[in-house]
């Protein structure tokens, strides 16, 4: 039963608005992140770009780069691959990639050399002095292209095609004989476009290797730590104890900072070399051309319903632009992610979906942009299809949705592309929005504009997302098992230091892990120290992204904050003279069964514990825990977008935007709402205006911040939210994630209220970004159709 | 090249390279790295910083021999007396920050408007701040935090003035 | 991304200045706001052997009105027009562009003169300057002082009339009479963008005389493909444009009803 916050009952430290403890150092200007650090004798890293997008290299002169005074080192693929250190593996461990352009340069401003310098001006000099001669070769440039096998991208791969791989899940045969029987069909090429994460904060390394002590220190800016200084080790072959990977503040990542650049590998290899600390700062031109992209997903989306509006099939075949190297970050098992959750919110009796990608002539990537594997690609596939199906039942949106939702009785509920989604109740998270919004008054207010000619749409979006990976049976990076981690150690004086696996970068762990293990212990959040991104000290986790922290990390927390617990049920009974049996924790305290008023805090156990612990047992009071989560959780939303069109130049205005999300229990709805409100606005620069794109020869249209664009306080609309409650049934908190929700469920209401727009026209669909111009061809087109 | 600049209230003598770009000289030879470089186009504003107390301006375009006999005032400059400005306040407040990134240049811009427009309405803010990027709050809390301090600098005037 | 080496010079005269790009040669280049130039140091597209700045120089920052214009002097920032009185009452067309200049901090940097001696065809000033009937003064290198209209002044994208050794020190608009008005619109895909538009303003008001202008405007724009949109969306908007700021100009002068 969907509840709202205000209903749930009162609590200690859990659904509290706390002010965030890692902000007093950000408003100082204290935070430390990366290019803020600074080791004595530090050396700087440029990198030579190819400017073609395929080109064989023929020849690469260091000589005069090497005779500008400053220059230290120039390292070419040559040098590395003496050493052995020219491929990296990539994280699911089908294909690997190159560090730096060696043979042939696979996409424009691919790293072909790297420079170091005693300053960050003298390394850009010098790399501008490496001289290398190109032989250009043609291009592949989409996806379609490198279909044909007419050009072959990659010479190192034994298979000469530019086919990747085939995916698939769900009964092909019967989906395609379902929707050859349905009384109603819709089909649409629907593209899902290249886009980068772009945080503000560029990627960038800074490498220390210690001759002295054999030790490499590697600060990074990383999403997972961890997982990156298992990567370090076996690339480099130093044994992972020899090497400490720090991640400082992170200004932003989104997934860009999941994935290991060549950038890294150049830096770390420069350090191990020369026996200094080299920095890598990227330049925002390096962060969108060469860094992990997001979609590029081509996708043909098919649905088949009975004329009342009940969905019959789905069927949905993609055609996915990987770039040069299939550097995607999804795990092992699912080359193309969660796309398998493309069914969305609707109960589908039959569906099938599959995945063909090819290599191409453009940067490698793939990454969970703000979003959980490939999950905002196919969100958007069914919330398209199913206005599109609207249109052709002639049937208001919210109706055809509400025809179709699985039931709130239904959960745990198999979808027929084999996840089982935990909960939710869609209607009721629906039912809020309409109500919110005043949907049929927006409708009525509609129709009297369209008498008028004027353009308004209303876009609704009912979205089921995937988060929390694991469970490790199904989810891997490296083969190491999705889990997460906690240790928590609580001091003699009750308060505490908790670690986790995860990094955030923007998130508010500090904030809500804190939250997290208060209201297990009953102590106070402001005196848990929470501290992530320190192979050293914190546990080993996967890290921090594909909204996975609440979920994996989350219950890690809550779990080792019961073996604490536990264990002080131990201390309290010492306390009170009484048996353990005696003894329950209640009200946030240890109370003896049946004496009103006898109990102790977790404060005074705490104490115990090092002062005055039970005879028979060990003193301290900490506890680890490493969770494996046994499902992922399902948060859902719905919402809603209200637009104007300017017929003449094709501008779109969002007049009003709402979300209602669901993600179960909320820690901190101050933080909730936060996330939201960031990706959303997201959403809406993906729906208007971001793109990388790329002209017929492969050159990058959208090389910096004046051609990328994203989102100013000007444009970014008002938002609107609200939430109810549906907990997760199997996660000790009952949370669910929500940092990448809004990405993934918006982008589709922006689209789908501007095609409710254009409705009169006859129009039915627009690749995103919906730029101005591409607004005002479809209205030109139609309306030279219609005369 | 020999500059004297004044920043946050100090005076520092140096010596530095024409083509050193004011963000670069307040955080590696001040070591003040509040000041921060999200982009090469003057596009994202993170670098924004205070110029004799009424200006806000890009830092990353902007050399420092340019700084030479002016007045600066970095994020780190906003504090006095351990006691946050009330911009640093209401960002804490209104939860107008994630990953903090863009904070420092938020604060600086928002800083200098309020000299200029001690009043802004919701909309003179978002345009205010349209030359600072910031990807992760989606700007609503950011401009209820510089309504918040707007009104508490109108309750207090003398908290407005900074070094100088 | 970081320059390339230069020598940098500080005038405190326009003299000075002049005198000084004498002496250092044909690479030396004029630093005002240096929000265009910077940039394209950085990304290395640019690269001066000198940089003359011109920001010491106190005199060159003015919005004067006499004799029937406005002058303003190479110092004056974008954020003062903007922020000016006499601008908001009396300068609209001048006042409309200053606040859509690239971003408000840019704005506090940047400086007229110096995008009009820039000329990026997407920069907002030329665009009006050309509208307005605007007269740049240049300071030459024997210490004359040469005015030129605009339409002389602008050359090609990025090409001016300012010669080798010469220094533009000030532009004028005329001022505006009480039958007069302007208004400048843009379209904007995201603030920070250049402007994309070229931009009439006209007398004798009615819907038919607009549509003609709408119709002349797209016959004459001429723009080039980018980012922002393809040439013949350029075009359309041009008209478009047109239409809207006469209509918007008319609005100011108390003539309603035309949009």
């Amino acid at each position: 039963m969907a509840t709202t916050t205000d209903d749930l009952p009162a609590r200690h430290s859990l659904g509290k608005s706390m002010k965030r403890k890692e902000d007093p150092r950000f408003i100082r200007g204290k935070g430390r992140y990366l290019d803020d650090i600074v080791l004595p004798h530090m050396l700087y890293l440029a990198l030579v770009h190819s400017p073609y997008p395929h080109a064989r290299i023929k020849s690469i002169d260091k000589s005069k780069a090497l005779a500008l005074p400053g220059v230290k080192a120039v390292i070419t693929g040559e040098d590395l691959d003496a050493a052995k250190l020219e491929w990296l593996p990539t994280f699911h461990g089908y294909d690997k990639q190159m560090v730096l352009a060696f043979g042939k340069a696979l996409y424009q401003y691919q790293e072909v050399a790297g420079v170091v310098a005693t300053s960050r001006e003298i390394a850009s000099d010098g790399a501008e002095l490496v001289e290398v001669e190109y032989e250009p070769l043609d291009p592949l440039v989409t996806p379609f292209q490198a279909r044909e096998d007419k050009i072959i991208l990659r010479d190192d791969r034994e298979s000469k095609t530019n086919h990747i791989y085939h995916w698939e899940v769900g009964d092909k045969a019967k989906a395609e004989g379902e929707l050859d029987g349905s009384a109603v069909r819709i089909k649409e090429r629907i593209l899902s476009p290249r886009c980068h994460p772009a945080p503000l904060e560029p990627c960038g390394v800074l490498a220390d290797m210690n001759k002295a002590t054999g030790r490499l220190t590697v600060y990074m800016t990383s999403q997972a730590p961890h997982v990156h200084r298992t990567a370090f080790s076996l690339v480099t072959g130093i044994p992972e104890d020899k090497i400490h990977v720090i991640s400082p503040d992170v200004g932003g990542g989104f997934g860009n900072k999941v994935p290991v650049y060549p950038g890294y590998v150049v830096a770390t290899v420069a350090s191990v070399i020369i026996g200094v600390p080299v920095k890598w700062v990227e330049s925002r031109t390096e962060n969108l051309t060469t860094t992990g992209f997001a979609r590029d997903y081509h996708m043909d989306v098919e649905i088949g319903a009975t004329k009342e509006g009940k969905v019959t099939a789905l069927k949905v075949s993609t055609v996915a632009d990987h770039g040069a190297f299939d550097a995607a970050a999804d795990p092992r098992k699912y080359p193309a992610g969660m796309f398998g959750i493309v069914t969305g919110s609707y109960d589908f009796p039959t569906a099938f979906a599959e995945v063909d990608a090819y290599f191409t002539n453009k940067a490698p990537g793939g990454i969970a942009y703000r979003c959980s594997f490939r999950v905002t690609e196919a969100s958007f596939a069914i919330e398209r299809g199913m206005d599109i199906l609207a249109r052709k039942l002639d049937m208001d949106p919210v109706e055809l949705r509400r025809r179709n939702f699985i039931k709130k009785e239904q959960f745990p509920y198999p979808s027929p592309l084999g996840f089982v989604y935990d909960s939710g109740d869609y209607e009721a998270t629906t039912q809020k929005a309409l109500d919110i919004i005043g949907y049929d008054e927006l409708r009525k207010e509609q129709a009297e504009k369209r008498k008028s000619g004027e353009l308004m749409g209303i876009g609704v979006s009912t979205f089921t997302e995937i988060v929390g990976a694991g469970p490790g049976k199904h989810f891997d990076i490296l083969g190491i098992k999705m889990f997460d981690s906690a240790e928590i150690r609580i001091h003699p004086t009750g308060s505490g230091i908790v670690r986790a696996g995860t990094r955030h970068q923007g998130q508010g762990h500090e904030t809500t892990w804190a939250q997290i293990v208060a209201e297990e212990l009953g102590l106070d959040p402001q005196e848990l120290l929470v501290e992530e991104g320190d192979t050293d000290t914190a546990p080993y986790g996967l890290g921090t992204y594909a909204s996975r922290s609440t979920p994996v990390a989350g219950g890690a927390l809550a779990l080792a904050a019961r073996r604490i617990r536990e264990k002080g049920k131990k201390i309290a009974a010492h306390l009170l003279e009484a048996s353990e049996n005696d003894v329950e924790w209640k009200d946030y305290k240890f109370n003896l069964k049946g004496v009103p008023g006898k109990s102790v805090t977790m404060k005074e156990v705490a104490f115990a514990a090092y002062t005055n612990p039970p005879p028979d047992s060990e003193p301290g009071l900490e506890a680890t825990y490493y969770y494996d989560p046994p499902n992922l959780t399902f948060p859902n939303g719905s919402y809603i977008a209200v637009v104007d069109v300017d017929r003449e130049t094709g501008a779109v205005i969002v007049r009003r935007f709402l979300a209602v999300d669901d993600c179960g229990v909320v820690i901190n709805p101050m933080i909730v709402e936060g996330q939201i409100h960031g990706g959303l606005t997201e959403g809406f620069a993906m729906a208007f205006m971001q793109e990388i794109a790329f002209d017929e020869s492969g050159n990058n249209l959208n090389t910096n911040f004046t051609e990328y664009l994203v989102p100013t306080a000007l444009e970014t609309p008002h938002w609107e939210t609200a939430n109810t409650v549906t907990p997760s049934p199997h996660h000790p908190i009952g949370a669910k994630g929500v940092g990448e929700s809004p990405n993934v469920g918006s982008p589709q209401a922006f689209v789908n209220a501007v095609m409710d727009a254009l409705a009169p026209l006859g129009i039915t669909h627009i690749d995103m970004p919906l730029t101005r111009e591409k607004v005002w061809r479809a209205i030109r087109d139609a309306e030279a159709k219609v005369s | 090249m020999k500059i004297a600049v004044t920043v946050n209230g100090e005076r520092y003598e140096r010596d530095v390279e024409p083509r050193t770009l004011l963000a670069y000289f307040l955080r590696e030879d001040l070591g003040l790295t509040g000041t921060h470089v999200g982009c090469d186009s003057s596009s994202c504003g993170c670098c924004v910083v205070a110029m004799d107390g009424d200006r806000a301006v890009k830092s990353c375009t902007m050399f420092a021999v340019q700084a030479d006999g002016h007045e600066i005032t970095t994020v780190e400059g906003l504090e006095q007396g351990g006691k946050l400005h009330p911009l640093q306040q209401a960002f804490w407040d209104q939860h107008g920050l994630q990953c903090g990134y863009c904070t420092p240049g938020m604060l600086m811009t928002s800083y200098v408007l309020l000299k200029h427009q001690p009043a802004p309405n919701e909309a003179e803010i978002r345009e205010a701040i349209a030359g600072n990027l910031c990807r992760c709050t989606g700007y609503q809390n950011i401009v209820k935090a510089i309504q918040q301090a707007s009104t508490e600098l109108a309750a207090e005037p003398a908290a407005a003035a900074v070094g100088s | 991304m970081f320059p390339a080496p230069f020598d940098y010079y500080r005038a405190h005269s326009v003299d000075d200045a002049v005198q000084a790009l004498a002496r250092f040669g044909d690479d030396a280049r004029i630093l005002a706001g240096g929000q265009s130039l910077i940039p394209a140091m950085r990304f290395r597209l640019a690269r001066p052997s000198v940089l003359v700045d011109i920001n010491a120089i106190d005199e060159l920052a003015y919005v004067r009105e006499s004799d029937g214009h406005l002058a303003v002097g190479a110092g004056t920032r974008d954020f003062a027009l903007e922020t000016a009185p006499l601008i908001a009452q009396r300068y609209l067309l001048l006042a409309d562009t200053s606040a859509l200049v690239a971003d408000p901090v840019v704005r506090q940097m940047g400086t007229v003169v110096g995008s009009l001696c820039h000329n990026d065809p997407a920069g907002d000033w030329p665009v009006t300057a050309l509208a307005a009937r605007a007269q740049v003064s240049i300071r030459t290198p024997g210490g004359a002082t040469r005015t030129v209209a605009i339409d002389d002044f602008v050359v090609d994208s990025y090409t001016t009339a300012v010669g080798t050794g010469e220094m533009a020190v000030e532009v004028r608009f005329p001022t505006p009479g009480t039958r007069t008005s302007g208004s400048y619109q843009k379209i904007e895909r995201k603030v920070g963008d250049f402007a994309a538009e070229k931009l009439l303003a006209g007398a004798k008001p009615s819907k038919d005389l607009i549509r003609a202008a709408m119709r002349e405007a797209e016959k004459i724009a001429d723009p080039s493909p980018d980012n922002r949109g393809s040439v013949e969306y350029k075009k359309a908007m041009a008209g478009v444009l047109v239409g809207r700021a006469i209509a918007g100009a008319l609005e100011r002068l108390g003539v309603g009803g035309l949009k």
